[in-house]
């Protein structure tokens, strides 16, 4: 069809081959890059994805953490008995760790000597105090089977009747209040972490309407040249997708700095007093595999939902204007 | 193949711009559309491509009434037409080669099916050298080249074009008209809006619609 074409306009030439012809191609994105509000949509999701990687990888800590204190305060119990006038506490002690030792699920059991039980005190009340003259309560510390526990309840009433002043705990209160914080916890973290999530998607969303309104005259084009609303809309998904993907890389890559610094930190801090109370709460600090593993991911979910929105808004946009 | 029953149109409060226009556009046929400034030629080919809505009246277009087309229906008829736009309507941000491929790429066809096609358009619309500019660098008249290679590129049914001789000069504009005649030739339906008396008379076998007064006058 085009060959009368060669000899209307350019009669003089010689006849050109058509070959494939790879030195041109289509490489412009329809939407033009600096049409957008970039950069300032860049850093707002930089923070935006920053703080959601914060609180996602605070909820993962707490999480990890509290169940690596219930799995450790579930495999322990312990006997605690306070020094009574008139009787001998140490073959008190004696009887006691026998009929734990003789329960049925009771791996070990490990009396804690004088000066041991008076070492676990100084972290509270401070060193240079005489504990000499203070009633020190004494600790048997069981190490339970976790596979078959021992029936813990049995074994208490056994023990405050052989020995009046000693009393069983098995962790439980501690163990259930430590689960309710780290729900609460993380239950705030999930909280916050869809607050900066709708907060992200309003900023996409206004910058997808600017965006639209600069570039009224290539929609017009666009459509005049037979484009499909569909088609539009994935083109300007695809502009923001890639804006998306650079905030989310630079505010997950910094979350994941942050975590890094943190770790370090913590490592410099360990050999204080204070640092060992803090690896004693938090372990050390290190997010797992995991929390790195939820960052990604986020990193992921922000630059896909970034262009999706995108793409749903202008699309809605357009099909108003069709009406 | 083209049918406009009692239209009218105006732009909001104004009196009507058109008035009661009535006429029918055969396929493979030759037509200028004509008048004077403002009489609304460039409003006439938006109301063709659905670019504007009639306040009164039917247009067909391919055998539909335009006001009962879907949003897909509306696309695939603007596929079937070609337009090139008094103000070219270029996109200054892609290169000459991405603006002609635009009808193509917007249909979702590969690029390695029409490259080459692309390229040879722009050679034969004498571009060859100038595939990559981006337009805001052409001369007018090489604007209106390229506007009439993308109206082209996609071999549409009925070629609009507004005043396409208007930046060029006469040897240019004999040629492009050379070039619509024997696109109609081939078999497109074709309108071209213009002033230019010596350009209608070079082909005097093109039927004339001539606007005045927001009413169609049509000398066969
Ligand atoms: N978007 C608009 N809003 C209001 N009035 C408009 C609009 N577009 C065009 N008009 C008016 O409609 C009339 C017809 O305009 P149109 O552009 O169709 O004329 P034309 O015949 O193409 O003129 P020209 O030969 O100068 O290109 C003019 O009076 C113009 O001012
Ligand atoms: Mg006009």
């Amino acid at each position: 069809m085009l060959d009368f074409l060669r000899d209307l306009l350019a009669p003089n030439r010689p006849r050109l081959m058509i070959r494939p012809d790879n030195a041109y191609s289509i490489k412009t994105p329809l939407v033009p890059a600096n049409s957008v509000a970039g950069r300032s949509l860049v850093m707002v999701i930089a923070i935006m994805t920053f703080l959601a990687a914060l609180t996602a990888g605070a909820a993962t800590l707490i999480a990890e953490a509290s169940s690596d204190w219930r799995g450790e305060a579930a495999t322990e119990a312990s006997i605690q008995l306070r020094p009574t006038k008139g009787r001998d506490i140490e073959s008190d002690l004696a009887t006691a760790a026998d009929i734990a030792a003789k329960t049925h699920g009771v791996v070990s059991v490990k009396i804690y000597s004088k000066a041991e039980s008076e070492g676990l005190l100084t972290p509270w009340l401070g060193q240079g105090l005489d504990l000499q003259e203070l009633p020190v309560p004494r600790m048997i510390v069981l190490k339970l089977d976790t596979k078959e526990r021992p029936d813990l309840s049995k074994l208490g009433v056994e023990i405050v009747s052989a020995v009046p002043g000693a009393s069983l705990d098995d962790h439980h209160i501690f163990i259930s209040h430590l689960g309710n914080m780290a729900r609460a916890a993380t239950m705030i973290s999930l909280f916050i972490f869809i607050l900066v999530l709708i907060a992200l998607g309003i900023a996409v969303a206004s910058a997808t309407r600017a965006a639209v309104a600069t570039n009224r005259e290539i929609v017009e084009v666009l459509h005049l040249v037979g484009a499909t609303d569909h088609f539009i809309a994935r083109e300007f998904r695809r502009r923001f997708s890639s804006l998306g993907l650079s905030g989310a890389i630079l505010g997950g890559g910094g979350a994941i700095l942050f975590f890094a610094g943190v770790k370090l930190l913590s490592n410099s801090w360990r050999a204080t007093a204070g640092g060992d109370q803090a690896e004693a709460l938090f372990g050390d600090f290190s997010l797992s595999l995991t929390g790195y593993g939820v960052v990604m991911l986020l990193i992921a979910c922000v630059a896909g939902l970034t262009g999706y929105l995108s793409q749903q808004i202008v699309f809605r946009h357009l099909q108003r204007l069709n009406e | 193949m083209l049918s406009f029953e009692n239209v009218g149109l105006r732009y909001g409060v104004s009196p009507e711009t058109l008035r009661d226009i009535t006429f029918e556009i055969a396929p493979h046929s030759f037509q200028f559309l004509t008048g004077p400034s403002g009489a609304g030629k460039t409003t006439l080919m938006r109301l063709i491509i659905m670019a504007l809505k009639p306040t009164r009246g039917i247009i067909n277009i391919f055998g539909k009434d335009t006001q009962r087309l879907n949003q897909e229906e509306v696309t695939a008829t603007r596929r079937g037409i070609g337009v090139v736009f008094q103000d070219f309507r270029l996109l200054d941000h892609l290169t000459l080669y991405e603006n002609v491929a635009l009808p193509l790429q917007v249909q979702g066809r590969e690029e390695s099916s029409y490259r080459a096609e692309v390229t040879e358009l722009l050679r034969w619309v004498g571009l060859g050298e100038r595939v990559t500019a981006p337009p805001s660098v052409l001369s007018g008249g090489e604007k209106q080249r390229a506007a009439i290679a993308r109206a082209l590129i996609s071999r549409p049914k009925l070629l609009l074009a507004d005043e396409p001789t208007g930046n060029v000069d006469p040897t240019m504009a004999r040629r492009i008209l050379r070039l619509f005649v024997e696109l109609h030739k081939s078999g497109t339906a074709v309108i071209i809006a213009t002033h230019d008396l010596t350009l209608m008379d070079q082909y005097d076998e093109a039927r004339r619609l001539v606007l005045a007064d927001g009413r169609l006058h049509i000398f066969e």
